[in-house]
């Protein structure tokens, strides 16, 4: 008996649409959906009206109305005369973005120096970056910022005998008061003349790899990028005949006059946050780094790289892919752990807008909803980027 | 503060899903909780302070201390929470605390916008500057390009916007969550000016290490009436509240105290028969026993009795009545006739 083909025979079963498990699928998600908006509007409603029942006033009209009290840093011109709740929305938030954005980047510098030390054969450099990690990960983020807030406070001269920085300006307990550039009529081509030389050196490096693919000839392209970026510039500015002055603080007074000052807040706040981070970002590179197997390294060796290379070329972008998304996180619980600067009043979103302005407003559900979303957004913002430069640093399998 | 954010958050939830929170009577509520919540400050000498032994004292504790007495005959039923300027009205309104005795500045926005309503006045206050004294600064008007130390969501922080703009003087404020850190912040040479109510700055002052450094100058640049704070639509509650302050004035006013008030209970004086619950049924009307009053003062003293164990001239604070003072003797302290 030849054996029969019975595909045809199957052919589409004829299930009732009930029946169908695509179709269910879809009526569970819609049904739950129907759901979920259902709570959200009656919940949301209900919401307001007893707001309205308990006479607590509501709505968004705050947001145009004089604020009235002052901020002690803004980014932007905060005036305190005229500046709305709006204003102070935008300068909490631009100050959470500053110390978030300067936190990441020298706790990821921190960080990776720290990873890297923890794995050296060097005994006593091991031993430190040990001790680094444990102290700094085992000690509640509120405590560091406090003990660098109040350290730092006691260990800063009072302004009367400010500590002379020399062309970088005072310091004394009010903060830093830094000279404060004021580019004349020609510095921008100078600005120019930076842009230029970054663009250039990425289509030499361009052209560098792709040659050296085909021809093995290398091209110095570090050397040549750093003439071009940082050299180039500065040629344009001499020859310009220096279009840059500086606005110097002088001592006097309460507190120094002129320059731009960096409030201790934002000193301690930024120490805090980035060596508190840190901590766990060497953890998070120490273990991407053992996570790539040692035969890589000897089959690198093996195909006569050196030490250097091999780190640069063939360890580091594998444990990169273990490194990010933890890392990612950890940009993340910076951001959000920002929100502890109330605290020792850094002017942060938190501080400024659902702390002072919810209170003279008294409206906690749209300012704590304002805020919420707003974290949510910069978090997102942050995951979304990560992600990018996760999918380009993924394996390409060829 | 994540702990505070989860708590706005289920307080917005359980606001969202309770249908209507009718404004259930908080006597019956407090009765059947058998003490009444308080919302204090989180260490005020002479406001609204705890001991070692977590044991509070202050003007405003004695208040609701007095609350309890008239309400149940024996202070001892109160819990206190402790709150900071910012948080306090979010736990009054949400019903963590039944009434806020918390050095609270009276002002128009927060008795209408907030739900919530002002009672009386038992402290009125203004709002002062303290610095250092080797800074020689003798006036607040000198105090222009000045650092000033002070706590977030609190009058303060407006009244020197408005102080500083109106004298066209520039200034630099640094506002603190707690008002422990803006004390540490100050005294760690962080500003040169710390502003709050003077009578709060005559208390944290205590807590400097050295207190005698510091002056409080003599400008006051605000009005500063203080007072327990209800929810709005339990006129019940309210009354109770005006009413126990308006008993310890005018048992004042009459020269009843703590000591001789069961010796008074046999007055003939009908203000004070009426006071003390032998005469009249003054208390039924508010929902409490006929002897109200009585236990008030027994418990508690009269207001001048409140006021002198606390802040008067005899404790640390030494502040003298001034404004405080009864009416007849040239202050703003006056209590409507019980009759
Ligand atoms: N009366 C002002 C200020 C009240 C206030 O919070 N004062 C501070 C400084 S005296 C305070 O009570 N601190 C004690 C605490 O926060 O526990 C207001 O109602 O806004």
């Amino acid at each position: 008996m030849a054996l029969q083909d019975v595909s045809q025979d199957v052919g589409q079963p004829k299930v009732a649409l009930f029946n169908d498990p695509k179709v269910r699928g879809w009526v569970y998600q819609v049904v739950l959906l129907v759901v979920i908006v259902y709570l959200v509007v009656v919940g949301v409603q209900n919401m307001f009206a007893n707001l309205a029942a308990q006479n607590i006033a509501s709505g968004f009209g705050f947001i145009g109305r004089n604020a009235g009290f002052a901020i002690s840093q803004s980014l932007l011109e905060y005036n305190q005369a005229e500046s709305s709740y709006g204003k102070v929305y935008i300068v909490g938030l631009l100050n959470t973005i500053s110390i978030a954005f300067i936190g990441i980047l020298l706790a990821t510098v921190l960080g990776f120096l720290i990873g890297i030390a923890r794995l050296s054969h060097n005994f006593i450099v091991r031993g430190v970056a040990t001790v680094y990690v444990e102290i700094f990960r085992n000690i509640p983020l509120l405590l560091h910022i406090f003990i660098w807030y109040f350290g730092v406070l006691r260990l800063l001269p009072h302004p009367r005998n400010s500590g002379d920085l020399g062309w970088l300006g005072l310091l004394n307990n009010r903060g830093w008061f830094a000279p404060k550039p004021l580019p004349q009529e020609l510095f921008f081509i100078t600005a120019i003349a930076f842009i230029v030389g970054i663009v250039v050196t990425i289509f030499i490096s361009r052209w560098s790899r792709q040659r050296q693919a085909k021809t093995g000839q290398q091209f110095p392209v570090f050397w040549t990028g750093m003439g071009l970026i940082l050299g180039l510039p500065v040629l344009v500015f001499l020859v310009t005949g220096l279009p840059l002055e500086f606005d110097y603080p002088v001592a006097g007074g309460f507190r120094p006059s002129g320059g731009m000052t960096v409030i201790p807040e934002f000193i301690a706040m930024l120490l805090a946050l980035s060596t508190y981070t840190a901590a766990f970002i060497a953890e998070i590179v120490r273990a991407g780094i053992m996570a790539v197997n040692k035969g890589q390294t000897e089959a690198s060796h093996a195909l006569g790289l050196r030490h250097g290379p091999t780190l640069r070329l063939v360890i580091i972008p594998q444990a990169m892919r273990v490194i990010i998304p933890p890392l990612t996180s950890q940009y993340l619980n910076l951001t959000k752990n920002s929100s502890l600067a109330v605290a020792i009043a850094y002017p942060d979103l938190v501080s400024v807008f659902a702390g002072t302005a919810l209170n003279q407003t008294g409206q906690a559900v749209e300012i704590l909803g304002m805020t919420m979303l707003t974290y949510l957004g910069l978090s997102l913002l942050t995951a979304a980027f990560m992600n990018w430069y996760n999918a380009k640093m993924a394996l390409v399998e060829r | 503060m994540k702990k505070r954010i989860l708590s706005a958050i289920v307080g917005t939830a359980v606001l969202g899903f309770a249908a209507g929170t009718a404004s259930a009577a908080t006597l019956d509520d407090v009765k059947s909780k058998d003490s009444l919540q308080c919302g204090v400050s989180q260490g005020l000498p002479g406001f609204s302070n705890p001991d070692q032994d977590g044991n509070w004292s202050g003007l405003d504790v004695d208040f609701c201390r007095a609350v309890a007495a008239a309400i149940f005959g024996d202070a001892s039923k109160v819990k206190f929470t402790p709150l900071s300027a910012k948080e306090r009205f979010t736990a009054l309104q949400s019903g963590d605390v039944d009434i806020l005795s918390r050095n609270t500045t009276w002002t128009m926005s927060r008795d209408t916008a907030l739900g919530l309503n002002f009672s009386v006045v038992n402290y009125y206050d203004g709002q002062g500057f303290m610095v250092r004294k080797d800074l020689g600064v003798n006036s607040a008007l000198e105090l222009s390009g000045a650092s000033i130390c002070t706590n977030t969501g609190t009058t303060t922080e407006l009244n020197v916007a408005d102080y500083f703009r109106a004298n066209n003087m520039e200034y630099e404020l640094v506002a603190f969550e707690k008002a422990d850190e803006v004390v540490a912040a100050y005294d760690a040479g962080r500003c040169d000016v710390y502003t709050t109510d003077q009578s709060g700055l005559y208390a944290q002052r205590l807590k400097l290490t050295d207190p005698a450094a510091h002056v409080v100058l003599p400008e006051i640049i605000s009005k500063e009436p203080l007072g327990p704070v209800v929810r709005q639509g339990d006129d019940q509650w309210l009354n109770i509240i005006k009413w126990t302050h308006f008993a310890m004035l005018n048992a004042e006013e009459l020269g009843v105290t703590q000591a001789n008030v069961d010796e008074m209970k046999n007055s003939d004086n009908p203000s004070i028969k009426r006071l003390l619950g032998t005469e009249g049924e003054f208390g039924g009307a508010i929902g409490l026993s006929n002897d109200w009053a009585y236990n008030v003062i027994k418990e508690i003293g009269n207001y001048g009795e409140s006021f002198d164990r606390n802040v008067g001239p005899d404790t640390p604070l030494a502040i003298s009545r001034g404004v405080n003072a009864q009416w007849n003797d040239g202050g703003l302290q006056y209590g409507p006739p019980i009759r």
